[in-house]
This record gives C-alpha cells, structure tokens and sequence, in this order.
C-alpha cells in the first residue's frame, strides 16, 4: 500500500494546473463572468484544447485513440478544474468521451451534457440540465435514482432537440440550467448509438449505473478541488487583511475556520482518491457526500473571512459557493448518497 | 495511489490472522472494567502473549528490541487485532505508546536495556505525568521542580490527569529543572518510580464513575540523574517526540471498532422501529461516510510516515495527525449521540450498550491535546497563519 501520488500522477496534475492557469486563468473567469449574459458559456476553442489535452479521452482505451488512464488520473484532473471552476459540462463530456458514446466528445469538437433523470409525467420535480445551449448530445443515464435499482436502467444518447425544456435563470452565472419537461421520440443519432442501448441498459458496454456513479466521483472531484482552493483564497486573505493593527489571521477565531476547512478538504481528499482507487459504489458516496460539504462549507467561511468583500461580486467567493451548491445539486445529491450508505450498513460485510 | 496491499503484506496480515485464531480463545475472561488491577494482570497477559509470538513493539526500531516493522505493516497489525476482537493496548499504552519510544529514540543504552525488555514484556506498565493543576493545554507552565543534591533530583510538585497511575510502576515525568531559563528550555524528562517514598497517588472519578486517572503528589521525592532521558533542561525537545507518537496511529484500532458498532447501530435501528424514520437512517448514512473517510485518512497518513522513513525521517505521522485527531474525536462523538438517538430513553439507563462509551466518548476532544489546541497547530504548523493571540 502506498497511498501516495505517483510521480506520474503529480506530473500529469501539475500539467493540467499549468494548462489552466494559461487558459482559464482568474481573468479569463472573470472575463466569462461578464460574458455570460451575452455569450455562450462554453468555449468552442478552449473545450477543443482540453480535448487535445486528453480530458476527454483520458480514460478511453488507446487502442480507440483514448489515452488509456484510469479514475485516480481522471479525479486529480477533475480536481484541478474544480480549483480553476472551469465551466462546462466536463463530466458528462468526459464520460462520453471515455465510453465512445458520441463522435467528437473525446476530442473536444462536440460538447456532451447529461440528463440525470427522465422527465415525469405525473408532474414531479422537473430534472436540470446544464450547458443544454452548448450541448450537440446528450447522455441520458436514465431513472432509478437513489433507489439503487439502476442496473437495468437505460444508456441513451440524445440530440438536444430532443428535449422539450425551457431555460430557467440559473444561480451559478456559468452554469446555465434548462428544466426538462419531456422528451420528443428521437432519430437515432448518425452513428447508430441508438436511443437505447442494447442488452440491460448498455450502450457500447457500459453500463448506466457505472456511469452515474463515475458521475458523482468525478463531480465530487470537482467539488473537492473547489474546497481547496476556496482555502487557499481564505488563508491569503487572513494573512493580508489587517484589522485592529495585525493580520487578522492572527485571531484565533479566524484560524479556526480556516483549520476546519482544512480538515474537511483533507477528510474529503483521502475518500475522494480512495473511491478512485477502489470504485466502490459505497465509497462513491462517501466522496461525493465528503466533498460537497466540503466545497459548501469552505466556500461559506471563506466568504465569512472576507468579511463585506466576500459579499460583493468582484470577489471570487460567490462563484464557487454558487458551483458547489450546483454540484451537490447533481448526480449523488445528500439524501441519495446517505440513503445509499444507511441501506450498505445492513448488508453482510465479506472480510 | 495504491490501496492494495503486497504480497509480503498480505502474507504477515495471514499469519497474524492466523496466529490470533488460535491464541483468541485460549485468553482468560475479561476483566471488570472497574477493577484496575484486574484490567492491569489481564493487559500485561496480553502483552507477554504478543512478546512471546513475536508481535511485541511491532513499530519499534529492532535495536529497541522492537520488530521494525513497516508503519503499513504496524496499520495491518492494529486493523487486524482489532477486527478479530483482540484486547486493546489498555495499561500498555503509556509505555508502548509514550514513554516507550521516547526512551528508544532519547534514551542512552543503559537505559534502554533497563527500561525497555520488560515494557515489551508485559512486566511494567507506566504512567504519564505531564499535566499540571495549572498546566494544561499550556504544558510548558508546568512548575513541578527537580532540584540537583549531588546524584540525585528532589522532586516536588503536583500532577493531574495521570492515567491509570495507580497502577503504574513508571511515570514519565516532566519537571522544571531550570525555573530561571525560558518556559521551554528548562524542563527535564525523568522516569519515576511510582513506589518511591512521597509520591501520593488519588485516584479521580471520572464522569463515567470510573477510576482512569489521578492526581499525583509528589513531596521531595529522590530521583536518579541516571533516571533522566536526554540532556538536562532538553525535556521539551525530548516531549515532543512522544506527543507526536501518541497522535499517530493510537486510534485505528479504534476507527474499526467504531465501523464495528455502526452497523450494529443499524441493525439495532431496524429492529426496534427507528430505521423508519429518515433523519435516523441519514444520520447512519453519514456516520458510515464519516469512518470510510477517517480510514482511508489513517492510510494516508500512514503512507507519508512510512515515505518519510524511508527517506531517513522518524516515521511518525506529523501533522497530519492533528487533522485526524480533530476529525476522529468529533465523529467518535456523533456517533454515540446517535447511538442515543437510537436506543430512546433506553440510552439513560447505564448497564445498556453503549451508553458508557457515550460518556467516555466526551473526552476524545479534551484529552491528548483538545480540539482547540489541535485547530491552533492546525492553523499555525499547517496553514502559516501568524501565530495566534
Ligand atoms: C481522559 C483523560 C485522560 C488524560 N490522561 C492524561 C495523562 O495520562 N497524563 C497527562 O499528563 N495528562 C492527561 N490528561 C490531561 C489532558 O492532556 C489535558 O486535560 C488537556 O491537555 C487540557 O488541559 P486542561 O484540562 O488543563 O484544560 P485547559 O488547558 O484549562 O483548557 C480549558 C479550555 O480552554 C481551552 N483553551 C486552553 N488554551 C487555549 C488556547 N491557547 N486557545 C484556545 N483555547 C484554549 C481548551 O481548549 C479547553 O476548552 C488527560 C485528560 C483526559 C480528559
């Protein structure tokens, strides 16, 4: 056992850090802040470079170009696009990616978002979806939510016209959300995927529950990369920031928030990696429940350590608050995952 | 990012399987958890047993008359002990633990050779006396005084919160040796016996109603200088390499109890009703994220130290045990509180499971260095904010 990061690992996070930093640096976020009333979100070229970059492919086997990693590799990129809170929807595109569901989702020329849920007719609460505008297809990864029934649940790649969905305003201004009434019969998409998969809900051998709960780990990845750096964010501010003559980092109220968030990211961290290594579906949970509280409680209290400036606009803080609340919102949400994790206390453990 | 274990690892994981197999049934019954030296024979028995297989001071350098194991191989043995439902550390830990290590790694070889073997042995059991009526979570205020009379310290002072001193044959003592230096450069390290003349012994009671520490007086006590471990007015430096060890792996045996008892918790829930109910079941749900999270966080922690021995360090879990600590002791209580939450009135009555363990559980965040001390270290060591005030 050695829980540890590879070289290779450390190698390919700091890869992507470098990447982001260039591309999708603090002005950039800003500038697709101020854009995003106007503009599309999601960044034809930039999604392209992250393509070539091989997010998309990362876990695709090399013999089908991909570039033939596994989740623990996938989680640290994840994380550090969390940190950057690089928009889009890099989950479901990666999971397109990496499963040949849809042509050009592992390069990065068609941009692939999910819809979680099928729509109700009984009228119950209407599924989200994100980036729908942005979208050229859309994984549909069917029902049996948090019931743990999905096995046979279909995988289905939809055309977004497909979707009967209106645009609601959304409260992350980079997470641009469309609430899904129904769904129209669709054409089978030109490469004949199909609209439902084959034998027991697998479409090109994976199945929908794997891919729901890849979902929620890499989702918790992002989360967990938010929690981090809305840490650092505090941290630098506590340092700075004068009050009564000293940093106000020198109060211990202020350290102990900071200490705690601390110990949430790192808590999260250690399920979060191990969920990667394992892909356990319990520990899926785990990760995803740890590193939401983590990216919700961090991004609270860095928002509390920047005192009024953690109110405004201009600062940082309300971005990833505003992400992360969205993200809990998605694939595993609290009351799935606990569920889950109660039910798994029952049954029999094999030693 | 590796989780699964070596073939060699896996191989000393089944002989001490194995092993515990067999030896397991063959232990006398336990003891009442009331009766101290009861619990003292009964631990010391344990300890001779895991001397005599070869099991004794597992983590401890083989020049200590330890087995030098891996620190993987030490989370093995503590996993695996307690998984089987092996005795606990109990009045071993002071001296496996504290005192143990510090004399290994501080001690001169006279000292190690006379301390040391009958620790591994299950001979001699040991006590800590940090702690101070006025000295607590500021331990470098401690006044207990040392006074140099020729080959000998005069010891005189008081301690506080010494664990099951009572039946202690050592204590680890700090003493001031130097009043006039700064706070923390003059105090001294010595081993005490516990039957000199003038040293008192009160048991106290603890909310549980249970005898686990005392205080200790001690009244012109004579002391060898042979008896002090490192330089004199050193102590500080020497404390420390024992605090961090006690942060260290001190509770993973722990973390898979508690695993143990959530899902008898569960299981208790489904039968009397309250699974039922939701807040219940998320609170077990989240209880389970929590112990998933905290073990996977000991593999971590453990993978740095045995890196860091690796590359010449002490292999003792740094701070990274601060975090753990913090986490652990907040979980360890929630989970009783939910314990309660389940059982119903019947968490009021004493001789039901796990109403003690509620109680005990309030001290996980007071002893061993309480949470707010653990968020300074955390804040200052970790985070370089500037030093509190
Ligand atoms: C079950 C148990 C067993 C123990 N066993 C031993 C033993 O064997 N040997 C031994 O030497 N000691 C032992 N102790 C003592 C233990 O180490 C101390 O209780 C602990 O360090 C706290 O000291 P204190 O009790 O004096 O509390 P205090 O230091 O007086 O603290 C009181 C409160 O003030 C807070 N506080 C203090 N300083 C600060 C600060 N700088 N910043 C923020 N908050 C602060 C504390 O967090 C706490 O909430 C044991 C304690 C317990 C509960």
């Amino acid at each position: 056992m050695d829980f540890r990061l590879t070289a290779d690992q450390e190698a390919l996070r700091r890869g992507m850090r470098e990447l982001l930093a260039a591309r999708f640096g603090r002005q950039a976020l800003r500038a697709a802040v101020d854009g995003a009333e106007q503009q599309q979100v999601v960044d034809g070229r930039l999604w392209r470079e992250l393509g070539e970059a091989g997010l998309f492919a990362l876990r695709a086997p090399q013999s089908a170009g991909g570039v033939g990693l596994g989740l623990p590799e996938a989680v640290l990129l994840f994380e550090e696009a969390g940190r950057a809170l690089l928009p889009g929807p890099l989950v479901a595109s990666h999971l397109a990616g990496g499963a040949g569901l849809v042509a050009g989702a592992a390069d990065g020329s068609v941009v692939v978002t999910a819809l979680e849920e099928e729509p109700r007719p009984d009228g119950g609460a209407a599924p989200l979806v994100e980036h729908l505008a942005a979208a050229g297809a859309v994984l549909a990864l069917g029902e049996g939510y948090g019931t743990g029934a999905g096995e046979g649940c279909p995988v289905r790649v939809l055309v977004p016209g497909q979707l009967v969905a209106e645009p609601m305003r959304s409260v992350d201004p980079l997470s641009p959300l469309h609430r899904v009434r129904g769904l129209l019969p669709g054409q089978p998409p030109d490469d004949g995927g199909g609209t439902t998969g084959g034998g027991g809900g697998r479409l090109g051998g994976v199945s929908a529950e794997v891919l729901r709960g890849e979902a929620a780990l890499l989702t918790a990845a992002l989360q967990l990369g938010s929690a981090c750096r809305t840490l650092e964010l505090a941290v630098g501010y506590a340092r700075e920031r004068e009050q009564f003559g000293r940093p106000i980092g020198a109060f211990q109220a202020v350290q102990h928030l900071c200490a705690e968030m601390l110990v949430r990211s790192e808590t999260a961290r250690s399920v979060v990696y191990a969920a990667a290594v394992t892909a356990d579906d319990e520990e899926i949970s785990a990760a995803k429940l740890l590193a939401d509280t983590a990216a919700v409680g961090n991004a609270r209290d860095c928002l509390q350590v920047h005192g009024g400036m953690g109110f405004t606009w201009e600062a940082d803080v309300h971005l990833h608050l505003k992400r992360a609340w969205l993200r809990a919102e998605q694939w595993r949400t609290a009351v799935a995952g606990e569920e889950r994790l109660a039910s798994a206390l029952l049954q029999p453990i094999c030693r | 990012m590796e989780l699964a274990y070596t073939q060699e690892e896996e191989e000393f994981r089944a002989r001490l399987r194995a092993w515990l197999a067999e030896v397991l049934p063959t232990l006398p019954s336990r003891p009442d958890p009331l009766d101290w030296p009861a619990r003292r024979a009964y631990d010391m028995d344990w300890q001779r047993r895991l001397h005599d297989a070869g099991y004794a001071g597992l983590h401890w350098p083989k020049d200590a008359g330890g087995q030098g194991a891996t620190p993987t191989q030490h989370l093995i043995f503590l996993e695996e002990t307690e998984a089987a439902g092996a005795p606990y550390v109990g009045a071993g830990f002071v001296g496996l633990l504290h005192a143990g290590p510090t004399i290994a790694a501080e001690g001169t070889s006279r000292q190690r050779a006379r301390w040391l073997p009958p620790i591994l042995r299950g001979e001699e059991v040991w006590c800590q006396g940090f702690s101070e009526p006025d000295a607590g979570s500021d331990l470098a205020a401690l006044r207990t005084r040392a006074v140099r009379d020729g080959d000998t310290y005069v010891v005189t002072g008081s301690k506080i919160w010494t664990s099951h001193a009572e039946v202690a044959d050592w204590c680890e003592l700090l003493v001031r040796t130097d009043p006039e230096a700064p706070r923390h450069r003059g105090i001294s390290w010595l081993a005490l016996p516990m039957d000199a003349p003038g040293v008192t012994v009160r048991p106290l009671r603890t909310l549980a109603g249970s005898r686990e520490f005392a205080e200790l007086f001690l009244d012109e006590v004579r002391v060898p200088v042979g008896n002090r471990v490192g330089a004199e007015n050193d102590g500080w430096r020497v404390t420390m390499v024992t605090l961090s060890f006690e942060r260290g792996t001190a509770f993973v045996g722990e973390v898979v109890a508690c695993r143990r008892t959530l899902r008898l918790l569960a299981r208790r829930a489904q039968q009397n009703g309250c699974w039922d109910d939701a807040t219940v079941r998320r609170r077990l749900g989240r209880l389970h994220a929590e112990f998933s999270a905290l073990w996977r966080l000991i593999q971590w922690n453990v993978s740095e130290a045995a890196h860091g021995l690796r590359q010449g360090g002490t292999g003792v879990p740094g701070v990274g045990g601060s975090v753990f600590k913090l986490r652990y002791s907040h979980a360890r209580q929630e989970l009783y509180e939910t314990a309660a939450a389940v059982l119903g009135p019947a968490s009021l009555e004493l001789s039901q499971e796990w109403a003690l363990e509620r109680l005990s559980s309030l001290s996980y965040t007071i002893a061993a260095g309480t949470s707010q001390i653990q968020r300074n270290i955390v804040a200052e060591r970790i985070l370089g904010l500037p030093k509190g005030r």
